[in-house]
């Protein structure tokens, strides 16, 4: 991808919302340090969450927040993927489903029925699905939400064609790096930690508590070990494969570890 | 293992005691090579580093693009030819060599060097020589070809073997005519051949069989693609060349050049300092290894 | 009691409190004193202002996966063993700006010109120090020196700690590292229930120990102490068989036990960043976003870790089982010739903080075993 300054100066940049809590957009708009360079680098030329003022495409950069939950929203996907050059994904709802994916292993009329008055009213879709099973997507940004930093990062890297920095590192070296201690070893709480795709600055485990996995699973995890390493901790039933299906609960390999560490739970309890 | 490795003297202190700082170097003339491949000449902006760096062909620079990163970038030259210069072939391939291609002439690019083994050119006088190369492997041996064919009395029958997928990817094809001329036996091939094309085609390893060796006079110099190597040091071993005189440029992932940061550590070696440049009798137990 | 008949080599009984004052005059010297406290239900090394700050009446329980902290209510400031951190996070730190690069025109380069700091180490085991003196040979060598590590290095003062009451994880003994310390300390205490005990290793710590208020030892205090010692080295239930390691290791590369680790371990790089003697680092570009300046940052970095091994065109380690059988080869194998040494103190923090729990002294025993198969 190349934002060739000379033909354009100022490379568009769209910013679009699907179903999700703006969080992810607001971590744009609190990059206040940045913010200004930001504007002077890039024409942020549609961003509903900042400004009322569009100007019409084609843009150069588009960022999609959010998940696909509607037939309209299916529809709309397409529509955006035609007008922008180069299509980010921001945030996990965007990248894996998000939490309103819990809604793909129970049934979504349910779910309608108990919360509306009168869901005949309701368009939605049965599975909350990422903007990538959709159409294609060029780069995706995990998180929720994600750390503004590699919003930077990203846009820094297209703006100057680069590859962005985030390396593939597990959380457990931001943790170590940063002189967290261990929650798995020191306190006993399962945590997805080693095979989930750092990012966050290891955000939950310097908390105090176990990583549920919303950076999204690390190319590199063994999630067999994983859940093998973290059953024995689980202090409720199911708590390994609850974290699993958070966030990210969409993601392949939190699913089919999720499918492995429920079926090894109830394995254990038939004997 | 006791196997002896190249000493390679020419550690003259182009990096400072400071950790990881470069020194700047300005791009004095840029030569697009074929596609995707660049050739940079370099001048140090302070004069007093340009006077104290000294290298050795087979070394390599550790090449900084602010912003991008550091890329481990051979010499493509030797000092004689290069009259001061940094020659410096790259693919833009990665990260930081694909920095690389938007640079202009003016541009600085920071400098830590040099680094590794260099060609035993010493050790091989008196030897037939085959340089068995492919692709982006032939840049790492020109300084070599240079030093050859400059003192041309002090080896035998010199072979230039090198092999790229197509005659548009072969690199320096200006300069082969002299090359032949000085003395250097010049064997070219292509995996596929076009429609001018009337050379040799076939894989490097595959010339290398069909040519005639004394085993107990040959030294090879081999670099490009691990794969290609690894079948010239099969072929070079069944004719019975020594396995100390096969000599072989080794590329691994390389943060800091002096054996500290680790990541091109494999057996006993630190390929940064330790190699790039290895006697195969010193990786025979390890090469085949795979993932090793 | 007079200061002159205090040398190096002498022994002496301190009063607790003392052992402030002493953290006190550090202090005033110019030093940062850091050491062990309990936070977050474990020991990690951070700024101490004195004895308020050691984890006093505290235990350890280590175990493969698991560290758990225990009261016991005594007056005893280092009954705990070591926790995850270790002390290459002050020699060897985990960020450190190498430079920053501004364009302004042309880019400029501009130093890291931080001050050094300058630590004092309280409660360094033998372990540990063992671990210090083999990050010196691979930080501290002819042909390359780190000036990060080596002007800590130069500046430290290393109050040692011996230790008593070794966990289910340690095998120094095997490794030949501990409990006991024999030298490289400025000062080293072995802890009773009511004094210190201290040995002076430097003429610093002699200078520092002879402005204090202390006793000779008296014949029953150094028995206790002695007994306590031989004791520890008694109780250290965990063994490896160290006979030609390097051999064994290097010889075993397509053993089947790295096919079998490979499956249990995560990747995770845990082993390798709470070891005291892994080395690896990274260096990477912070850019800003209009391009115009960066910040080179040196970072711990891991052979665990998936891209470590990249080169152009793939990762020469793409499995687990390689980048593990990476790990242990180097550290009981190649190290050694390499740097003269063995990369393994025998600390057990790599089978203590393994979320998976594996056990290093267990792998070497079953590529063993399966040689003799």
């Amino acid at each position: 991808m190349t934002l060739t300054p000379k033909t354009n100066p100022k490379p568009k940049v769209a910013v679009y919302k699907f179903s999700s809590c703006d969080g992810c957009q607001l971590s744009i708009l609190n990059l206040e340090d940045e913010l200004l360079d930001l504007a002077s680098a890039v024409d942020i030329a549609y961003f509903l969450e900042a400004t009322r003022t569009v100007k019409p495409g084609p843009y150069d950069v588009g960022i999609v927040e959010g998940s696909v939950t509607t037939p309209h929203e299916a529809e709309r996907i397409k529509e955006v993927r035609a007008e922008c050059k180069f299509l980010v994904s921001l945030g996990t709802c965007a990248t894996a489903g998000g939490i309103q994916a819990l809604r793909n292993f129970a049934r979504a009329d349910e779910y309608a029925r108990a919360v509306y008055a009168h869901p005949e009213f309701l368009q939605y879709l049965e599975t909350s699905t990422p903007i990538s099973a959709h159409i294609p997507v060029d780069l995706e940004i995990w998180g929720c939400p994600v750390n503004k930093g590699t919003v930077v990062e990203v846009l820094a890297a297209l703006l100057q064609n680069r590859r962005p920095n985030f390396p593939p590192s597990p959380v457990c070296l931001e943790c170590k790096r940063r002189g967290v201690v261990c929650v798995v070893v020191a306190l006993g709480i399962p945590c997805l930690g080693p095979a989930v795709h750092g990012g966050c600055g290891a955000l939950c485990p310097a908390n105090g508590r176990g990583c549920y996995g919303c950076f999204g699973p690390s190319s590199a995890g063994n999630f067999s070990a994983l859940i093998a390493s973290m059953m024995p901790h689980d202090r409720y039933p199911n708590e390994t494969a609850n974290l699993l299906r958070s966030f990210s609960s969409h993601a392949p390999a939190f699913r089919a570890a999720a499918d492995a560490a429920l079926k090894a739970a109830s394995g254990r309890e038939a004997k | 293992m006791t196997t002896t490795l190249i000493n390679t003297s020419a550690h003259s202190a182009g990096y400072t005691d400071k950790l990881l700082l470069p020194h700047w170097a300005e791009i004095v003339k840029i030569i697009p090579e074929i596609e995707g491949v660049t050739t940079f000449q370099l001048k140090f902006t302070d004069p007093e580093v340009e006077n104290r760096y000294r290298f050795e062909p087979g070394q390599f620079n550790m090449l900084y693009v602010p912003g991008y990163g550091e890329a481990a970038i051979s010499m493509s030259s030797d000092l004689e030819t290069a009259n001061g210069l940094l020659v410096h072939t790259i693919r833009h391939i990665g990260n930081v060599t694909r920095g690389t291609s938007r640079l202009k002439v003016g541009d600085v690019v920071g400098i830590r060097g040099p680094f590794g083994t260099s060609w035993p050119l010493d050790a091989i006088e008196g030897l037939d020589v085959v340089i068995a190369c492919g692709g982006i492997g032939l840049p790492p041996l020109r300084g070599a070809i240079y030093r050859i064919i400059r003192n041309r009395d002090k080896y035998g029958k010199v072979t230039l073997l090198y092999g790229a997928r197509t005659p548009k990817d072969l690199i320096y094809p200006t300069e082969y005519e002299t090359w032949q001329k000085a003395g250097i036996d010049m064997q070219v091939t292509v995996d596929r051949g076009d429609e001018t094309w009337t050379g040799r085609v076939g894989v490097v390893p595959m010339w290398f069989y069909h040519f005639r060796v004394d085993p107990h006079k040959t030294a090879v110099l081999t670099c490009g693609p691990e794969i290609m190597m690894r079948f010239v040091i099969y072929e070079a071993l069944a004719r019975r060349i020594p396995s100390d005189h096969i000599y072989i440029s080794l590329e691994r992932n390389m943060k800091c050049g002096q054996g500290a940061c680790g990541h091109c550590q494999q057996g006993p070696y630190f390929i940064c300092k330790d190699g790039p440049v290895f006697p195969f009798s010193a990786l025979e137990n390890i090469f085949n290894v795979e993932e090793y | 009691m007079t200061d002159k008949s205090l040398t190096i080599g002498s022994t002496v009984a301190l009063p607790k409190p003392e052992l402030d004052l002493l953290m006190a005059d550090l202090r005033k010297n110019g030093f940062q004193t850091v050491g062990p406290h309990l936070q977050d239900e474990s020991i990690v090394y951070t700024k101490i202002d004195g004895l308020k700050d050691l984890p006093r009446g505290i235990l350890s329980e280590q175990n493969p996966a698991s560290y758990r902290m225990i009261q016991t209510g005594k007056d005893r400031y280092f009954d705990f063993i070591p926790g995850g951190q270790s002390w290459k996070q002050f020699l060897f730190p985990p960020r450190h700006t190498l430079f920053t690069a501004v364009k302004d025109g042309k880019w400029l380069l501009k130093e890291n010109d931080e001050p050094t700091p300058r630590y004092a180490l309280i409660g360094v085991r033998a372990c540990e120090l063992a671990a210090i003196h083999i990050q010196d040979r691979v930080f501290l060598r002819e042909d390359f020196s780190d000036p990060i590590y080596r002007l800590r290095r130069e500046g430290l003062f290393i109050l040692a700690v011996n230790c008593l009451d070794p966990d289910a994880t340690c095998f120094c003994v095997s490794m030949g590292t501990g409990p006991r310390l024999a030298a490289g300390f400025d000062l080293c205490v072995t802890e009773l229930d009511e004094v210190f005990l201290v040995e002076v290793g430097s003429e610093l710590g002699r200078s520092l120990l002879a402005d204090r208020t202390y006793d000779l030892p008296s014949a029953f205090v150094q028995n206790t102490a002695n007994q306590a010692l031989e004791r520890a080295a008694e109780s250290m239930v965990r063994t490896m068989d160290t006979s030609d390691l390097p051999g064994l290791l290097t010889g075993q590369l397509e053993a089947e036990r790295w096919t079998e680790v490979g499956k249990r371990c995560l990747s995770c790089a845990n082993c390798t960043l709470v070891c005291p003697t892994c080395f690896c680092w990274d260096a990477t570009d912070q850019v800003d976003i209009l391009g115009k300046s960066t910040r080179r940052e040196r970072v711990w970095d891991s052979c665990f870790n998936p891209h470590y091994s990249y080169v152009v065109g793939g990762n020469t380690r793409p499995n687990i089982r390689s980048r593990y059988r990476q790990w242990l080869t180097h550290k009981l194998g190649a190290w050694k010739g390499q740097f003269d040494v063995l990369g393994c103190v025998g600390c057990g923090r790599c089978i203590t903080w393994c979320p998976a729990g594996i056990d290093l002294t267990e792998e070497v025993a079953a590529i063993r075993a399966e040689v003799k198969a």
